[in-house]
């Protein structure tokens, strides 16, 4: 299974000088099996997947993490969705007062867009998703309700005897910089344990964190802990704050990595990257 | 292995933050979590005794009304959360492990979950004793 990252920029797209080398589209990734592909998110990377590449035949499968802004923004401007012929789902999280569809409606209308989604020519199919599991071809979904303001999934998906784990936006614990230490008390647990690759929210470093509790986001140190609790392969840190330039990421990152030590590999999420697992 | 449901998770996030006792249960009825003000309630700490079921938590500890009649477990506010889905309040006296009354007030409510799930209960108690 190979993975590109599209968009690993959060809570806003940037493109300032300062944000080139991690990339400024905000949350989208595409999951390759063979000719099979799944997007999850739908920020402003997912302008930039080639369509090229995909059978205009087949069925497009795009799960969202969650409606903040930074995970829709590009829906939009996704173009098989203005395609008359394409068969499109839209997965998401369930459980609000309010139907999926109706928060995405609210979203995909005047005066935020031009094009109510009723009128998108590809009619996409509208699913909730709670803690569920589903088949999409060879992909198999889990998703699982995660700490995060509003109603949040994160997504696990095996295919050919691997997995991947994405939870982009992340608060499991509220105000405190260590998880409990049982693990069935740590949110996203399950979907994470003995994954081969954790895509996983790292926005802070602890001292920021600190100062932005409950905004739902998670240092470094706490993403890291989760990861070593949930024996992951492989860590990617994702969904950088658009206000801190690549070399204060860098720096924060290399800060972090001199005073701590990890028997898996740890990454900064770059836009564009591929990954294999 | 099956980890809690985040409503559960951020109860006992919530609960560690209190300085009122609180319990939760899960939808069995098994205490899985008390705070530090509720060990004093009970009389143990949490990290010697761990989860207890039902039938331990709601007879461990003698409770009565005002009368000093004993109040059977299933008129316990949690006891009716748990069973029958729907919020419970009382007030009534209890005796703790230590042997120690206290005149409690208990609000318990389910715990629905974003997947409509019932997922458990929490009570939040308020020591009157002071005011008895």
């Amino acid at each position: 299974m190979k993975i590109i990252l599209h968009g690993t920029r959060g809570a806003y797209p940037t493109s300032t000088p300062d944000n080139q080398k991690y990339g400024g589209d905000t949350p989208c990734i595409e999951l390759i099996y063979k000719d099979n592909r799944l997007i999850i998110d739908a920020g402003t990377g997912i302008i930039g997947i080639d369509w090229s590449q995909y059978d205009p035949k087949k069925r497009l499968d795009i799960l969202l993490t969650h409606l903040h802004m930074d995970h829709i923004q590009g829906l939009g401007f996704c173009k098989p969705l203005f395609d008359p012929n394409r068969e499109v789902h839209i997965w998401g999280p369930g459980g609000s007062a309010y139907l999926l569809q109706t928060r995405l409606n609210r979203f995909l209308s005047p005066p935020l867009f031009p094009v109510v989604l009723r009128d998108i020519p590809s009619q996409p199919e509208i699913h909730e998703l709670a803690n569920s599991k589903i088949e999409l071809g060879p992909f198999t979904v889990h998703s699982s309700f995660i700490i995060h303001p509003g109603s949040t999934l994160g997504y696990r998906v095996d295919c050919g005897g691997k997995s991947l784990t994405y939870i982009p936006d992340h608060e499991p614990m509220i105000g405190k910089l260590k998880l409990y230490d049982d693990d069935s008390w740590v949110s996203g647990f399950d979907l994470a344990y003995e994954t081969d690759l954790l895509i996983h929210d790292s926005q802070y470093d602890n001292e920021e964190y600190m100062k932005k509790i409950g905004w739902g986001h998670s240092s470094m140190q706490i993403c890291a802990e989760f990861a070593t609790r949930t024996k992951a392969g492989r860590l990617v840190f994702f969904h950088h704050d658009p206000s801190h330039s690549d070399d204060h990421r860098t720096q924060t990152f290399d800060s972090f990595m001199s005073k701590n030590s990890y028997d898996f590999p740890i990454e900064l999420a770059v836009q564009g990257r591929e990954i294999e697992v | 292995m099956a980890g809690r449901s985040i409503e559960i998770i951020l109860s006992r996030q919530l609960a560690d933050c209190l300085n009122v006792p609180v319990f939760i249960v899960d939808p069995e009825g098994n205490l899985v979590f008390y705070n530090a003000s509720a060990e004093g309630l009970l009389g143990r700490r949490f990290e010697d005794t761990g989860e207890m079921p039902m039938e331990m938590w709601s007879t461990g500890f003698h409770q009565t009304d005002e009368d000093g009649k004993a109040i059977p477990p299933d008129q316990l506010p949690l006891v009716i959360s748990i069973k029958n889905h729907v919020p419970a309040h009382k007030t009534f006296w209890v005796t703790g492990y230590d042997g120690k009354s206290h005149k409690i007030s208990v609000t318990a409510i389910p715990i629905v979950g974003r997947a409509q799930e019932f997922v458990g209960a929490i009570a939040i108690f308020w020591d009157n004793t002071s005011n008895s």
